[in-house]
C-alpha cells in the first residue's frame, strides 16, 4: 500500500498545492514562509488551544489509542498467518477473526471520537482567536489602520487564521500520532525480529535525505512562484479595477501585452516550482517500494533459513509502510505547520501592538459628565510622521453654542484639528481643552459619546435604515429614530422606499445616492444629540438643492452645541461666528466672514477667486 | 467544466496524455510488487530456493527504480500541461475582459471579476493537474481489483461485497456534506462581511464609541460560522473512519475464507497475503477517488465561474463594415436619446427625450442634482454605453456607425472617480498617449494645475504612484486625471464632475488655463456650481433624466424657475461677495 500523498484528511480540498487557498492578491507577496520565533507563537497557540482542556484530553487519549490499534493490527495479520494460514490450522481461527474485528470496529470508533472532538476543539480555538483579534482591531488607535489597509487586515483575519484552523485541525493529532505509530512500531519490530528491522530501518535515511533536498529546492521556488503570483494577481486587481479608464483610453492592446508577460513569467517558475514539489511523491513512492523489496528479500531467505517465520515477514511488510508513512508525514507537516505558525504569528504580532487606550489606563482619567462645550486649543503642534509637522502652534478658543468654521487648502490640515479633538490621534505639544479640563485627563470612550461626528464619506453599514440611524443611540425608541430622521429631512426620501426604515441598505450602502447617506449620518449624528459636533466636508458631495434642506438640517442639528464646521464651500460656513484660516499647518487668519473679507488676506482672496468670473 | 478542462488542453495533448501513461507505468510496477512477493513466498520459501529469493528481490528493486521513472515522468508532463492550461486560460479571460462594454463590467462587478481571474484559475489548473496525477488512484484500483481476481476469483465475492457498500457510502456522505459546506462558506462570506464594514467604517466607530456593538455582531457572525463549520466538518470525519472500518472488515472476511481455502489447497498461502495486499490497495485507492470527487466538485464551481465570463457577450462591438474615417466635424448632436441601465424595459429610464447639439469651440454644461442622469449621458458619446433610444451623432455619423477606436480616439474624458495606476507621474499621465513629449506632459499638467504639486513630490514626474494612486489626495487625483485627458489633445473634451475634490481657487485656475484648449474642442462640462458653469456657451438643466431648461446663464436666469432655484441656492456667497467689493 504504498501511498506516498498525504492521506485522506477531514476536509475535502484542504491541504493541495501551496498554490491554493489564498485571497486574491496583494498579500501574497508578503507572505512570509518562515516564522521567526516558532516557540514564543506555539506557545501562546497552545494557550488558546489550552482552553478546551476536556476537549483536548479526551483528544490525547483518543489518539494514543487509535495509533496503538492500528500498530495491533498487522501484529495480529502475522499472527493469524503463522498460526492458522501458514499450518493450515483451524481450531480458534474464528476467535482471532472476532478479536481482529473487536480490535477494528474499536479503533474506527476511536479515530471517529477523535475527529468529533478535534473539530470542535480547533474551530472553537480559531473562534476566539478571531474574536479575539477583532476586539483588538476595535481598540488600535487610527494611526494602525492608516498604515494598514483594509484588504491586508482583511487577510490576516481570514487567510491567516484559516491556516492556523486547518493545521490545528490536522497537525495536532497527526503529529502525536506519527510519533506514536513510529515509536509503536519500532519497538514490536524490534520485538519480532532485529535483522528485519534494520532491513527496514535502512528506508529512513533515504527518506530524511531526499525530502531535505527536494523541500530545500522548492522552497526557494515556492517563495519565486509566490512572488510572481503576487505580482500577475496585483495587476489583475489594478487593470480590472480601472478597467473602464483602460477601455477610455484604448489602452485593450497594451494591457494584453503586460499581462501575458507576467502569465508567462509565472507559468516558468510555477512549471519548475510544481515539479519539484511533485517529486516528492514519486521518490517517497520509491523509497517505500524499495524497502518493501528488501523486507520481502531478506525476509524469505531467513525464512528459509529458519531464522524467522513467514507471518513474521508479512507483519514486517505491514510496518515498514506505517513507519515510512509517518515520516513523510512529519514533513509534510512541518512544511504545513510552518506556514501556519507564520499565520499565527502575524495575528499576535497585532496582539502585541498597544492599544489607543494603554495610556489612559497607567493615568487615571475620568468619566464626562454633563459638557457645557468650550473648546480651547493651547499651541497644539502636531505630526503624523515624526519630522513632517502637520500642525504648528495653533490655538484658539470656541464658546459653547459657537460655530467654528475651518477653511483652507487641501492638505492644511484642518481634518487634523478635529482628529485631535476627539483624539484619534494624540497630541505632540500643547494641550487640547474642553470646559477648561485637559482632554488627555478624558476617558477617550466618554470624550467621544461627546462629540458627534459627520463625515465626509457618509460611511452607512449594511442593514436597515432603522439600524443605521440608531447606531447613534442604541437605546433610542423607533420614534427617536424617525424625529432625528425629519428633523435632518431624510425622513422624506426614506418614506418614499418601498420598505421605508425597514429598507436594507446594501454594503457600503450603494443602493441610496451620496446625498442620501449624508442625510442619514446627519441623522444619526442628531440622535447622538452630541454637546460638540464636527462637519467635515458633510455637504461637498451633494448638489447645492439638495445642500439647502441638508444646510437647513444642520441648523437644526447646530442648535445650542458648539460646532466645527469644514468646508469646501464658503456659502456654509458664512454665518459663523469665527472662521479659522488654516493654511501650512498654523491659524492664518482668524475672525468672521465680514472681518476677514476686510482683512483682504488669504480668505478675501480664495472668497474672490470663487466669483472672479460672477462679476 | 470537462469541455473546458479538454479544450484548453488540447494544445498540450502529447503532455496530457503522456502524463497518465507514464502513471500507469507507475502504478503497474506498484501491482507488481505483492505479485513478485507472492512468488518469494510460494516458490522462494515454500521450495527453498535461495537463488530465486535473490533473483525476484533484484527483480523487486528494479521494478521499483522503473516505478520512479513512471513517477517522475507523469510529475513533469502533468506539470507543464496543467500549468500552460492555467496560463492561456488566465490570457484568454483576461482578453475576455478586455473586450467587455461597460455594462459587462457592472454586472459582472469587479470584484468578481478579479477573484475568477486569479483564484478560479488557479483552481482550476490545480484541479486539472491533479485529475492528470490522480488518475493513479483509479487505476491501482482497477489494477488491484484485476490482480485479486486473478490470484482467486471466489475470494473476490468478499469485494463484491464491500465494494458497493463503500461506494454507497460515499455518494451518500459526498451529497449530505456539500450543501453543508455551501453553507459554511455563505456563513464566512458573513464573517468577512462584517469585519469588512466595520475595518472601512472603523472611524465611524470609534467616534460613535460602539465597538461594544459591533463586537457582539461579530461575535454573532462569528459563532454561526462556527457551528456551521463544526456540524459540516464532523459529518465528514465520519469518511475515514467508516471506510476503514469496511476495509479492515474486508481483510478479516478474506483472511477467514482464504484460510479455508488454504486448508483445502486451492489457494497458496503466498497467494493469500498478496491477495490481502491488493485488498489494503484497492480500498486505500478508494479512499483517495472519494477525496478527489469533493475536490473536483468544488472545481466545477470555478468552471462555472470562468464560464460564465466567457459566456457575456460584449454589447458594443465594432460595427460591422464601419468607414474607418473619423469624421470631418466634431459637433456632438443628441437626437431624441433615451437610456436605461436596467435590463427589463419597464425599468425607469435614467434619460429620455434628449435632444441637443454642441458645437466645436463652444462649451456645454450640464447641471443637475445627484442621480439625474448627467454622467450617462456623457458616457453615451463614446459609446461607454449604448443609448437605448435615439441616436447620438458626431459629425453626422451615428457613433454606433463609428470604429471604436477611432471614436474613442476623438473623446478626451475624466470619469467621476479618479482612477489612476501603479507607475510613475509621468505614466499616468502618458497614458493615453504614451509617446507623447515631455513638453506636452508638463504644458497638459500645467494647465490642470498639476505641475506644481508634482514638482513638489520627490521624484518630480518620476515619483512612483502607489497602487489606485494611495499615496495621492482626492484633489491630486482629480487634477492628474485631467491633466491625463488634456494630453490627448481631443476633438471632443468631456469633464464628468473633475474638480470637486479641489478647492475653489484651484479650480479657476483651471477652467482658466482650460481656456484656449477649449476654443479648438467641444467641450461637455458636468458640475454642480453655478460659477463653474456661467460662461458656457449654453447650459442644459437635467432633471429625472430630461433636459428641464436650456440656454445661456442670463436666459436660464430669466426663464427658468429650476435654474433660479439653484442659483438661490448659491446665491448668499454672490451677495455678501457684492456687498464686500
Amino acid at each position: 500500500m504504498p501511498q506516498p500523498t498525504k492521506p485522506a484528511s477531514a476536509e475535502p480540498g484542504r491541504g493541495g498545492p501551496p498554490m491554493m487557498g489564498h485571497g486574491p492578491g496583494r498579500n501574497m507577496v508578503m507572505q512570509k514562509a518562515k516564522p521567526k520565533q516558532a516557540g514564543a507563537t506555539l506557545r501562546r497557540l497552545w494557550a488558546y488551544l489550552s482552553r478546551q482542556r476536556f476537549g483536548l484530553i479526551i483528544v490525547y487519549v483518543t489518539t494514543i489509542l487509535s495509533a496503538v490499534i492500528s500498530l495491533i493490527g498487522p501484529f495480529l495479520l502475522g499472527k493469524a498467518i503463522d498460526r492458522f494460514i501458514m499450518p493450515k490450522e483451524h481450531d480458534g481461527f474464528w476467535s482471532l477473526c472476532l478479536l481482529m474485528i473487536g480490535i477494528y470496529a474499536l479503533g474506527s470508533v476511536v479515530s471517529w471520537v477523535q475527529v468529533y472532538v478535534m473539530t470542535a476543539v480547533s474551530q472553537r480555538t480559531v473562534l476566539a482567536l478571531r474574536q479575539d483579534l477583532f476586539d483588538k482591531y476595535q481598540q488600535l488607535p487610527l494611526r494602525f489602520f492608516d498604515t494598514h489597509p483594509t484588504g491586508e487586515l482583511m487577510s490576516r483575519t481570514t487567510n491567516d487564521i484559516e491556516n492556523v484552523s486547518n493545521t490545528l485541525n490536522q497537525s495536532v493529532t497527526q503529529l502525536l500520532n506519527s510519533i506514536i505509530t513510529l515509536a509503536g512500531s519500532l519497538v514490536i519490530m524490534l520485538r519480532l525480529n532485529l535483522p528485519l528491522t534494520l532491513v527496514s530501518l535502512i528506508s529512513i535515511p533515504l527518506v530524511l535525505v531526499a525530502t531535505r533536498q527536494i523541500t530545500r529546492l522548492t522552497r526557494k521556488l515556492f517563495k519565486a512562484q509566490q512572488q510572481h503570483l503576487g505580482e500577475l494577481n496585483g495587476f489583475i486587481e489594478e487593470t480590472v479595477s480601472g478597467q473602464k479608464i483602460v477601455k477610455l483610453f484604448r489602452r485593450e492592446p497594451v494591457a494584453i501585452e503586460q499581462f501575458q508577460k507576467i502569465n508567462h513569467k509565472l507559468n516558468q517558475v510555477g512549471i519548475r516550482a510544481q515539479i519539484a514539489s511533485g517529486m516528492v511523491g514519486p521518490v517517497m513512492n520509491m523509497v517505500n517500494n524499495l524497502s518493501f523489496a528488501l523486507i520481502a528479500a531478506v525476509g524469505g531467505w531467513m525464512v528459509l533459513k529458519g531464522h524467522t517465520s513467514v507471518g513474521i515477514v508479512v507483519s514486517f511488510l505491514n510496518y515498514s509502510k506505517q513507519f515510512g508513512r509517518p515520516i513523510t508525514e512529519l514533513a509534510n507537516q512541518f512544511n504545513l505547520m510552518q506556514s501556519a505558525i507564520a499565520g499565527a504569528e502575524r495575528v499576535f504580532e497585532i496582539f502585541d501592538l498597544d492599544t489607543e487606550y494603554a495610556e489612559d489606563y497607567k493615568r487615571a482619567v475620568t468619566e464626562l459628565g454633563q459638557v457645557k462645550g468650550s473648546v480651547e486649543f493651547r499651541n497644539v503642534s502636531f505630526s503624523y510622521k515624526p519630522g513632517t509637522p502637520i500642525l504648528q502652534d495653533v490655538s484658539f478658543t470656541a464658546e459653547p453654542g459657537q460655530m467654528i468654521a475651518l477653511v483652507g487648502p487641501t492638505g492644511a490640515g484642518k481634518t487634523t484639528i478635529i482628529n485631535l479633538l476627539t483624539r484619534f490621534y494624540e497630541i505632540d505639544q500643547g494641550d487640547i481643552c474642553i470646559d477648561g479640563v485637559s482632554i488627555r485627563d478624558m476617558d477617550k470612550d466618554s470624550l467621544r459619546s461627546k462629540v458627534g461626528i459627520v463625515l465626509q464619506d457618509a460611511y452607512v453599514f449594511s442593514g436597515s435604515i432603522r439600524e443605521n440611524i440608531r447606531f447613534g443611540r442604541l437605546n433610542a425608541t423607533d420614534a427617536e429614530v424617525e424625529h432625528a430622521a425629519k428633523l435632518a429631512n431624510a425622513d422624506r426620501f426614506i418614506s418614499r422606499l418601498p420598505d421605508g426604515y425597514d429598507t436594507v441598505l446594501v454594503a457600503e450602502g450603494s443602493n441610496l445616492s451620496h446625498g442620501q447617506r449624508q442625510l442619514l449620518t446627519i441623522a444619526r449624528a442628531i440622535l447622538a444629540d452630541p454637546a460638540i459636533l464636527i462637519l467635515d466636508e458633510a455637504t461637498s458631495s451633494v448638489d447645492t438643492r439638495t445642500e439647502m434642506h441638508v444646510q437647513e438640517a444642520m441648523q437644526t442639528l447646530m442648535k445650542g452645541r458648539t460646532s466645527f464646521v469644514i468646508a469646501h464651500r464658503l456659502s456654509t460656513i458664512q454665518d459663523a461666528d469665527r472662521i479659522l484660516f488654516i493654511h501650512g499647518g498654523r491659524i492664518a487668519e482668524q475672525g468672521n466672514h465680514r472681518q476677514l473679507l476686510e482683512a483682504k488676506g488669504f480668505y478675501y482672496d480664495l472668497y474672490t477667486s470663487q466669483f472672479q468670473r460672477a462679476i | 467544466m470537462w469541455k473546458l478542462m479538454i479544450s484548453y488542453l488540447r494544445p498540450y495533448k502529447v503532455s496530457a496524455l503522456l502524463a497518465p501513461l507514464l502513471m500507469l507505468l507507475e502504478v503497474s510496477m506498484d501491482l507488481l510488487q505483492p505479485a513478485l512477493m507472492a512468488n518469494i513466498v510460494n516458490k522462494g520459501v515454500v521450495l527453498g530456493d535461495l537463488a530465486y529469493i535473490e533473483r525476484t528481490g533484484l527483480l523487486m528493486i528494479g521494478v521499483a527504480i522503473v516505478g520512479l521513472i513512471g513517477g517522475v515522468g507523469c510529475t513533469v508532463f502533468s506539470t507543464y500541461a496543467s500549468q500552460h492550461f492555467g496560463t492561456d486560460l488566465r490570457d484568454h479571460l483576461f482578453r475576455k475582459i478586455q473586450t467587455f462594454s461597460f455594462r459587462n463590467l457592472d454586472e459582472l462587478k469587479t470584484g468578481s471579476l478579479i477573484t475568477r481571474l486569479t483564484n478560479d484559475v488557479v483552481q482550476l489548473q490545480t484541479v486539472v493537474q491533479m485529475i492528470l496525477r490522480s488518475i493513479r488512484s483509479p487505476l491501482l484500483f482497477l489494477g488491484s481489483l484485476n490482480m485479486a481476481m486473478w490470484i482467486s476469483p471466489r475470494l473476490t465475492l468478499v469485494l463484491a461485497v464491500s465494494i458497493p457498500v463503500l461506494v454507497v457510502f460515499l455518494v451518500l456522505l459526498i451529497r449530505k456534506s456539500f450543501p453543508l459546506f455551501g453553507r459554511v462558506q455563505s456563513m464566512l462570506d458573513q464573517v468577512n462581511g462584517v469585519l469588512q464594514e466595520n475595518l472601512a467604517g472603523i472611524r465611524v466607530v470609534k467616534a460613535f464609541v460602539r465597538a461594544g456593538y459591533e463586537r457582539k455582531r461579530f461575535a454573532g457572525a462569528n459563532g454561526e460560522y462556527t457551528k456551521e463549520a463544526i456540524s459540516a466538518n464532523r459529518l465528514l470525519g465520519l469518511n475515514m473512519p467508516v471506510m476503514t472500518l469496511i476495509l479492515n472488515l474486508s481483510i478479516v472476511a478474506v483472511l477467514w475464507y482464504g484460510g479455508a481455502l488454504t486448508r483445502g489447497g486451492s489457494l497458496p498461502p503466498g497467494d493469500l497475503i498478496a491477495y490481502i495486499n491488493y485488498v489494503t490497495q484497492l480500498l486505500f485507492a478508494m479512499l483517495m477517488v472519494s477525496n478527489m470527487l469533493t475536490f473536483i466538485s468544488r472545481a466545477r464551481v470555478s468552471a462555472a465561474r470562468v464560464q460564465d465570463v466567457f459566456g457575456a457577450q460584449p454589447d458594443i462591438v465594432d460595427p460591422t463594415g464601419a468607414q474607418a474615417k473619423e469624421p470631418a466635424a466634431a459637433d456632438v448632436v443628441f437626437e431624441n436619446v433615451s437610456f436605461g441601465y436596467g435590463e427589463h424595459p419597464h425599468a425607469d429610464p435614467v434619460l429620455s427625450g434628449i435632444s441637443f447639439t454642441a458645437r466645436p469651440g463652444q462649451t456645454t454644461a450640464i447641471l443637475g442634482v445627484t442621480g439625474s442622469g448627467k454622467s450617462s449621458l456623457v458616457h453615451l458619446i463614446p459609446r461607454l454605453y449604448d443609448a437605448t433610444g435615439g441616436r447620438v451623432l458626431i459629425g453626422g455619423t451615428d457613433v454606433r456607425d463609428l470604429p471604436l477606436d477611432t471614436l474613442r480616439g476623438m473623446v478626451g474624458m475624466t470619469l467621476q472617480q479618479s482612477v489612476l495606476f501603479s507607475g510613475t507621474v509621468l505614466d499616468n499621465i502618458r497614458y493615453g498617449r504614451p509617446e507623447a513629449p515631455l513638453e506636452e506632459v508638463t504644458a497638459a499638467a500645467k494647465a490642470a494645475q498639476a505641475h506644481d504639486f508634482i514638482m513638489q513630490m520627490p521624484d518630480g514626474y518620476e515619483t512612483l504612484i502607489g497602487q489606485k494612486g494611495v499615496n495621492l489626495s482626492g484633489g491630486q487625483k482629480q487634477r492628474l486625471s485631467i491633466a491625463r485627458a488634456l494630453l490627448l489633445k481631443p476633438r471632443i473634451l468631456i469633464l464628468d464632475d473633475s474638480t470637486s475634490a479641489v478647492d475653489v481657487g484651484t479650480e479657476s485656475r483651471i477652467q482658466a488655463a482650460l481656456k484656449e484648449l477649449m476654443n479648438r474642442s467641444t467641450n461637455i462640462i458636468i458640475a454642480q456650481r453655478i460659477s463653474s458653469v456661467m460662461e458656457a456657451d449654453q447650459i442644459l438643466v437635467l432633471e429625472n433624466g430630461s433636459i428641464a431648461a436650456r440656454g445661456t446663464h442670463e436666459e436660464l436666469l430669466r426663464n427658468s424657475e429650476i435654474y433660479q432655484d439653484i442659483y438661490r441656492s448659491q446665491r448668499k456667497e454672490e451677495d455678501t461677495h457684492a456687498a464686500a467689493n
